[in-house]
């Protein structure tokens, strides 16, 4: 693919360390694409991002890079947007790391819309630890800790997003990297809380023991569910996951594949810009100092 | 030097003046008796000279955002109490790996848990040293009065920005919350340690043999920061080599400023039979103990305050041991400290723990009339 920047890659960091058929490399490169695309400096960009196989993504990236701890990186970026507001902010983090030990700052930096773009790679399931279910592993899939399929329902990222109170909102698919690309350049554009959700797979320790077939296999899956916003004809469809399709899809067949069984719906999910917090901290701040000035004199009084 | 005009302040407040002056200028934090007025106060002082404040969701949040501001090049520090400081613990264990400097306030309260929200106490000072998983060196200083608190928080910034780590400042609830006179440096008469980060070309963020400032991000210079054990530039490596080089150096940056690092006070006899070693607000009580055995009955009584506890002073204590028949260790936790001064004394000197943990203050008394029994 052509707009693809090598200065913005690490190459003599490759190969990376993520197994054959993993979505990460295509999430990375639609990542990196989109940031050529959008134009950013080089040296304007930082990458945050937390613990596990996606947040390896930070080390193959030439930009400031901060690989943090588990569940942290949205707190982290906090910090470093605030000290630095012109930074243009991405912060990679996978499914179980953004919601589920990280669930807290996820919410609270959606609900101060500060201008952070998240990326999560969701892979329905912990990779790195081989296998234990996440909150957005789906309802009765199985996993290392849920041998019978898990009982947990999982979250809907994007609702959780938008009722927090982000301001971009959109679900892109490993399959689709071109979209994925146009979406993460969507969110960088947002001033405020941006949330791109990347479906994506990981054939060894999620396909394989939910027996989803190859990863071509899982990838033509989740490119077939794939159905975009503007299809789909109320908004509470473009939200919601379809449970319905997924019960029809078991009956008729007995398939073990559940091959049918959501809809995936792709595209901005959400956008409506409102006021961003760092911008707005600094507004105050230039305030504060001209009001504060006069003061500050009669508080610095000398003795000698 | 000039001085600010006298001002009636509380230890928590003076921490506040500390480390404006030291040159603070992000705070994050959550609320907690006994450090909230320290937060308060940032968020009333910082936006004046062009600061951030901000109240993160949790007391882990607020740890990363500290590190994050400083990763952008601002000097950061936060403060927590007890449970807090617990909760913060895997990410100043990231701050030390990945050698950025920040500060961390505990302003110690009665634990384990929630324990006795807020009676004084003095259970944090091993937690300071081990409370993070891993090896990991660790600057802790311990003021015992209002001033002393004031001083010691510049020190601290100085200190996290000289060797890149992570310094915690251990107040207690005493020190938090007592109210002094002090006259403070009027602003511009503290050494401040100043970022130097002319010679950004061959830049090298972990180097072998200096420790360069970090860059701050968005200066163009592009490298990594991880909590995993890294090379020169930052990048993971399991090589047993680099792993033991990365080691020894994180250990080494602090261990070779021992004397830069630790400080102590010391007053009384010159050839004492019995030293007093003790730290935070316990050196008060211990000071009105020692006025009485040393001054009025004329004892060979002293008394070291360990304003530096981690690294230990240990060099202080095994001088003394060889001098004193008696190293009596008040503190106000179930023995500590004491655990490092026999260590260092070695059999040379008998160490006695003097330890109240109900909640309230060891008195001068009980110190005395320890001193009393050494004496009879």
């Amino acid at each position: 693919m052509k707009s693809l920047r090598e200065e913005f890659l690490r190459t003599n960091k490759l190969p990376h360390i993520w197994c054959p058929g993993c979505g990460n490399g295509i999430v990375t490169a639609a990542l990196v694409r989109a940031i050529g695309k959008v134009g950013f400096e080089q040296k304007d960009v930082a990458v945050v991002s937390g613990i596990g196989c996606s947040s390896r993504a930070a080390g193959y990236l030439n930009f400031n890079t901060l690989h943090t701890t588990h569940g942290r990186a949205l707190a982290f970026a906090t910090g470093l947007k605030l000290a630095q507001p012109g930074l243009k902010v991405f912060v990679v983090m996978g499914d179980g790391d953004a919601t589920a030990i990280g669930g807290n700052h996820f919410i609270h930096a959606a609900r101060r819309n500060i201008d952070l773009n998240a990326i999560i790679i969701n892979n329905h399931i912990y990779g790195m630890t081989g296998g234990q279910h996440s909150p957005l592993t789906p309802e009765g899939k199985k996993a290392t800790t849920a041998p019978e399929g898990t009982l947990e329902r999982e979250f809907n990222i994007l609702e959780l997003a938008v009722s927090a109170g982000a301001t971009y909102g959109a679900r892109g698919t490993a399959a689709q990297p071109r979209l994925l690309e146009k979406l993460i350049v969507g969110a960088s554009q947002n001033e405020g809380f941006s949330v791109v959700e990347a479906m994506s797979t990981c054939p060894v320790s999620y396909g394989r023991r939910n027996r989803l077939g190859s990863a071509v296999d899982m990838l033509k899956d989740i490119k077939q569910r794939s159905v975009s916003v503007e299809k789909l004809e109320t908004k509470a469809e473009t939200t919601r996951p379809r449970r319905d399709i997924a019960e029809e899809g078991a009956e008729e067949e007995g398939e073990t594949h559940d091959k049918q069984e959501e809809v995936i719906p792709v595209g901005v999910i959400f956008s409506r810009p409102a006021p961003e917090f760092v911008e707005r901290y600094y507004r105050g701040l230039n305030k504060e100092k001209e009001g504060k000035e006069g003061k500050e004199e009669k508080e610095g009084q000398v003795e000698s | 030097m000039k001085y600010r005009k006298p001002q009636l302040l509380q230890g928590n407040e003076a921490c506040v003046e500390g480390a404006l002056d030291a040159g603070v200028r992000f705070f994050a934090g959550y609320p907690i008796t006994p450090s909230t007025e320290i937060a308060e106060g940032m968020a009333r002082k910082l936006p004046r000279v062009g600061g951030v404040f901000i109240q993160m969701e949790d007391e882990i949040a607020g740890m990363a955002a500290v590190i994050g501001a400083a990763v952008g090049g601002k000097k950061s520090l936060t403060a927590t109490s007890g449970p807090g400081f617990s909760l913060k613990q895997e990410n100043i264990g990231y701050a030390a790996i990945a050698e950025i400097p920040c500060v961390i306030v505990n302003v110690q309260r009665f634990g384990p848990s929630t324990g006795i929200p807020t009676a004084p106490a003095q259970g944090e000072v091993m937690q300071a040293r081990w409370g993070t998983h891993g090896d990991r060196p660790i600057i802790a200083l311990s003021p015992s009065s209002v001033y002393e608190t004031y001083y010691l928080t510049t020190a601290a910034v100085n200190f996290s920005q000289k060797f890149r780590t992570p310094v915690i400042l251990l107040l207690d609830e005493v020190v938090g919350h007592m109210r002094e006179k002090v006259s403070l440096p009027a602003s511009g008469r503290l050494m401040v340690e100043k970022q130097n980060y002319s010679d950004i070309k061959e830049y090298k963020p972990f180097d072998e043999r200096k420790l360069p400032p970090l860059v701050p991000f968005g200066e163009g210079v592009y490298y990594h920061i991880t909590g995993l054990v890294h090379d020169e530039h930052g990048f993971p490596t399991r090589h047993p080599e680099v792993v033991v080089r990365f080691m020894e150096r994180l250990h080494r940056k602090i261990n070779h400023h021992r004397k830069e690092i630790i400080m102590t006070d010391y007053t009384g006899h010159v050839e004492p039979k019995v030293c007093i070693i003790t730290y935070g607000c316990t050196v008060r009580s211990a000071r009105a103990a020692l006025q009485k055995a040393y001054l009025q009955k004329r004892w060979p009584v002293s008394l070291l305050n360990l304003q530096t506890l981690w690294p230990f002073p240990a060099e202080e204590v095994k001088r003394l041991a060889d001098r004193c028949d008696y190293l009596l260790v008040p503190e106000m936790n179930m023995g500590q400290i004491v655990g490092e001064v026999e260590k260092y004394a070695h059999g040379k000197a008998e160490v006695l723990g003097i330890n109240r943990y109900d909640g309230d203050m060891i008195t001068p008394g009980q110190i005395f009339q320890h001193i009393e029994g050494c004496f009879s």
